[in-house]
């Protein structure tokens, strides 16, 4: 009855295939399916934020989501974020401004704000702060967080 | 924390969608964005043997505003209802929905279903006096005006077997505003109560009919019709609001709460009538 799914999800760049049973979450699919453990897991219900990825470029919760539901889409984690040339300039910004301090939100936020400044490549405070509302970060106090929002947009408008 | 084995069924067009359901009768849940239906897997507090995930049924991606109202599709999400920026109250009530990511994903459709009794969309629905469209296989759809479809606390009007196509949201008379203000304890949560206003103003001016639909203090939304007696709202709503207390939040604080909100729901709503019916009568 409850039989296994076989899946193509196109995660960073690479077809990706796995077989899967239905109540397969995404993000466990990511993590112990395809061995991309960059995608953080900490609440499984929504509310943390740590697990968000981009589903065709849209940030999205990978615990809410079942791998089966996004067969033949696109994903990227925090893995896919990074260049030929390096880090991203989001990735960038949050080491300059210390953005960081145990990382565990952090592949959560990166993803988020990447989808953000591609929305709004100059976002006011309140934006911003409304954009990574759903990220709970139990580090930094999120002053740093905001900070390097800017940061990465500064340096996305001088590479473009 | 993982969902409960099921059978996944991925239907590609409505009708399919139906039979499988029909097949499925009370052993069957629709999954639209997961967003509500996957924490409850994940904490094992629903056990569904059939999921029919209607993902695919891209046909039900639809939001059609005409001068009647807005009809949003089962598969419309959030984020898209809001873009499309057709219906004043729609957007003030998804911008107070969870977070900017859930947003992408939950469905407005899937959130009247869900029938969280502190959810922001069945209070819309409600205030408005729009309805659901329910179907099933090998029958007429019915619609089910919003008075009938919200039950109980996460309990709607939809039998096993129906899925919910749509949901339509009057189009607002002309001299009316419309406000919805909430109290929550983070930014993005279930609101603690909230309250949404429609005003709509007569030839001179004057408030015609004040109708209030309140969240987070019953079982299901709480519409409260004020007629011309604006001013009376906070008092109107705490004489008919029956909340409940629990960790958040005692009943007599979201007593007090209903109150406050609703007040300054209806005065938001009066001016924003009074400057619609100055644009109107400017066009
Ligand atoms: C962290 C977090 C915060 C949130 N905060 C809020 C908030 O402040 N306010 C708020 O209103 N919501 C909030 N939500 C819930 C969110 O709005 C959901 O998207 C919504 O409640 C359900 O929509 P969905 O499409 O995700 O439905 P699903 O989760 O897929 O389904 C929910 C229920 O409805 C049924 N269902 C869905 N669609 C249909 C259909 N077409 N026909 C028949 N049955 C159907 C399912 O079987 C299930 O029982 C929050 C969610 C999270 C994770
Ligand atoms: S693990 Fe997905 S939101 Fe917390
Ligand atoms: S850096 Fe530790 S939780 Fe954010």
């Amino acid at each position: 009855m409850t039989a296994e799914h076989e899946i193509t999800l196109v995660v960073n760049g690479a077809a990706r295939r796995a077989r899967v049973p239905g109540r397969r979450l995404l993000s466990d699919c990511l993590r112990h399916d395809l061995g991309l453990t960059g995608t953080h897991v900490g609440c499984e219900h929504g509310v943390c934020g740590c697990c968000t990825v981009l589903l065709d470029g849209e940030p999205v919760r990978s615990c809410l989501t079942l791998a089966v539901t996004v067969d033949g889409r696109e994903i990227t984690t925090v893995e896919g974020l990074a260049g030929p040339g390096g880090l991203s300039p989001v990735q960038r910004a949050f080491a300059e401004c210390h953005a960081l301090q145990c990382g565990f939100c952090t592949p959560g936020f990166l993803c988020t704000v990447t989808a953000l400044l591609r929305e709004r490549p100059a976002p006011t405070d309140e934006e911003i702060r409304e954009g990574i509302s759903g990220n709970l970060c139990r580090c930094t106090g999120y002053q740093n967080i905001v900070k390097a929002v800017h940061r990465a947009a500064e340096l996305l408008a001088e590479e473009s | 924390m993982k969902p409960p084995p099921f059978s996944h069924h991925a239907p590609r067009d409505l009708g399919e969608a139906l039979e499988v359901l029909a097949g499925a009768g009370p052993r069957g849940k629709v999954l639209a964005g997961g967003q509500s239906l996957i924490p409850m897997l994940n904490m094992r507090l629903a056990a569904p043997e059939h999921v029919i995930d209607i993902n695919r049924l891209e046909e039900l991606d639809t939001v059609e505003a005409g001068p009647d109202g807005v009809t949003v599709g089962a598969l419309a999400r959030h984020a898209r209802v809001a873009r499309a920026g057709v219906h004043p109250l729609l957007g003030q009530a998804l911008r107070l929905v969870a977070h900017p990511v859930i947003r992408n994903r939950g469905t407005v459709v899937g959130s009247l279903v869900h029938a969280d009794p502190a959810a922001e969309l069945p209070a819309a629905l409600a205030v408005l006096g729009g309805s659901v469209r329910l179907a099933r296989a090998g029958a007429a759809p019915r619609d089910v005006a919003a008075a009938e479809f919200f039950t109980g606390p996460m309990e709607s009007a939809l039998r096993p077997g129906e899925l919910a196509v749509s949901a339509r949201f009057p189009a607002l008379p002309p001299r009316t505003g419309t406000a919805f203000t909430e109290v929550s304890r983070r930014h993005g949560d279930y609101a603690l109560a909230g309250v949404c206003a429609v005003v709509t103003l007569d030839d001179d001016l004057r408030v015609a009919s004040a109708r209030l639909a309140c969240i987070g203090v019953g079982p299901v939304p709480l519409v409260v019709d004020l007629g011309a007696d604006w001013k009376r709202a906070a008092d109107a709503v705490r004489e008919r609001a029956e909340p409940d207390g629990d960790v958040h939040a005692t009943a007599a604080y979201r007593l007090h709460l209903a109150g406050v909100l609703a007040r300054r729901a209806v005065e938001q709503a009066v001016e924003r009538a009074i400057g619609r019916a100055a644009r109107e009568a400017a066009a």
